[in-house]
């Protein structure tokens, strides 16, 4: 960095966040490295709780649908809706995004456009042939007559599963527009925060996605 | 495309945040390796438990439950890079009082409403002695 005196003029013309001479401003770097806590830590911490809010509110929908799971109303039961083979081909579907995504916040923390624009499209990928097969699952279901209306068990099963469903979708619209962004802007740091923000967002789906998979599919076609 | 553009102030780089490289980026892909093929096996075998015969059935749940919580350990250690170190303090915290709020909803739920219909007269009885 030989020009960074330069570079600090330019953007920083009246010195605000910098003390004017060179000699300075290593002590008062090596100071703030010790004291002050980094904007990227304090934003994934407060993206964290919104995080475990997200997770508290989906554990009142998987207590209702323990509470339901049951009570089927004389309809289809978890056994004869579930297909496991698609649920397998869906859990690989966000493991491996979940996986690529990861890859792409070390792409994008190491300002590699090909690691990180290659990761990010095949996790869109990945996320979107979850989706696909999601949504194929639920009209399949509903063409059959087991839709939300036909049980209370039905109705947990749709609202928990859709829940998540739409959380993907938005995570979906969230990857492209991190895509544009560092396309437009480059790996800024506030950009930068923006894509770790979304990497906790893609890997708390997954996590969701674990729970689902055992309480609602292995365990209502073992039960 | 970024590097060519000023727009970094050279000073405001926090510790945490300089552009990785070489040796980092290969252990951080690593670590994703690791939790990848973690989350793997123990998926595969989540569904290989639920299908078995080979098993006390009666167990299946708990193992399912087991694992299920396992992977989730996986994924925040691996992915979501809850660790140990400092500055994951408030971090672990936080999910401490998460998984407080998380258990008291789905244990507290299930409890009640399995005595509720543990207590419950069943419908037939109930209208017998409203005729």
């Amino acid at each position: 960095m030989s020009t960074s005196q330069g570079i600090a003029g330019r953007v920083d013309p009246h010195h605000l966040g910098h003390v004017g001479q060179a000699g300075l401003r290593q002590p008062i770097a090596e100071h703030a490295a010790r004291e002050l806590t980094s904007k990227r830590i304090i934003v994934g911490y407060g993206f964290w709780i919104f995080l475990l809010s997200d997770i508290v509110m989906f554990s009142a929908f998987f207590a209702t649908y323990a509470v339901l799971s049951d009570a089927t109303a004389g309809g289809p039961s978890g056994r004869d809706v579930f297909h496991l083979d698609i649920v397998a081909i869906e859990t690989a579907c966000l493991l491996l995004s979940s996986f690529t995504c990861g890859i792409a916040s070390i792409g994008a923390r190491a300002h590699n456009n090909l690691m990180y624009f290659g990761s990010m499209v095949v996790t869109a990928a990945f996320g979107a042939g979850f989706l696909s097969l999601e949504i194929h699952e639920f009209v399949g279901m509903i063409a059959i007559g087991a839709g939300p209306e036909r049980s209370a068990f039905l109705s947990a099963f749709f609202t928990l599963v859709g829940c998540h469903g739409l959380h993907v979708t938005l995570g979906l619209m969230w990857l492209l527009t991190m895509m544009a962004q560092v396309f437009a802007k480059g790996y800024r740091p506030d950009i930068l925060r923006r894509v770790l923000c979304f990497s906790l967002f893609w890997h708390t789906l997954d996590i969701i996605w674990v729970a689902i998979f055992t309480v609602v599919y292995l365990m209502g076609v073992a039960r | 495309m970024s590097d060519s553009e000023p727009i970094l102030h050279p000073g405001d780089i926090s510790p945490g945040d300089e552009r990785v490289e070489g040796r980092e980026i290969a252990e951080g892909v690593l670590a994703y390796l690791v939790g990848l093929g973690l989350a793997t096996l123990i998926t595969v075998v989540a569904f290989f438990i639920s299908g078995t015969t080979l098993v006390w059935q009666p167990s299946i749940p708990i193992a399912l439950v087991v694992l299920a919580v396992a992977q989730m350990g996986v994924h925040l250690v691996f992915f979501i890079h809850i660790t140990t170190g400092p500055d994951a303090t408030n971090n672990i915290l936080a999910l401490a009082f998460g998984v407080l709020i998380v258990m008291l909803l789905m244990v507290g739920s299930l409890w009640i409403m399995y005595h509720l219909n543990q207590n419950m007269m069943p419908m037939e009885q109930m209208m017998q002695m409203q005729r």
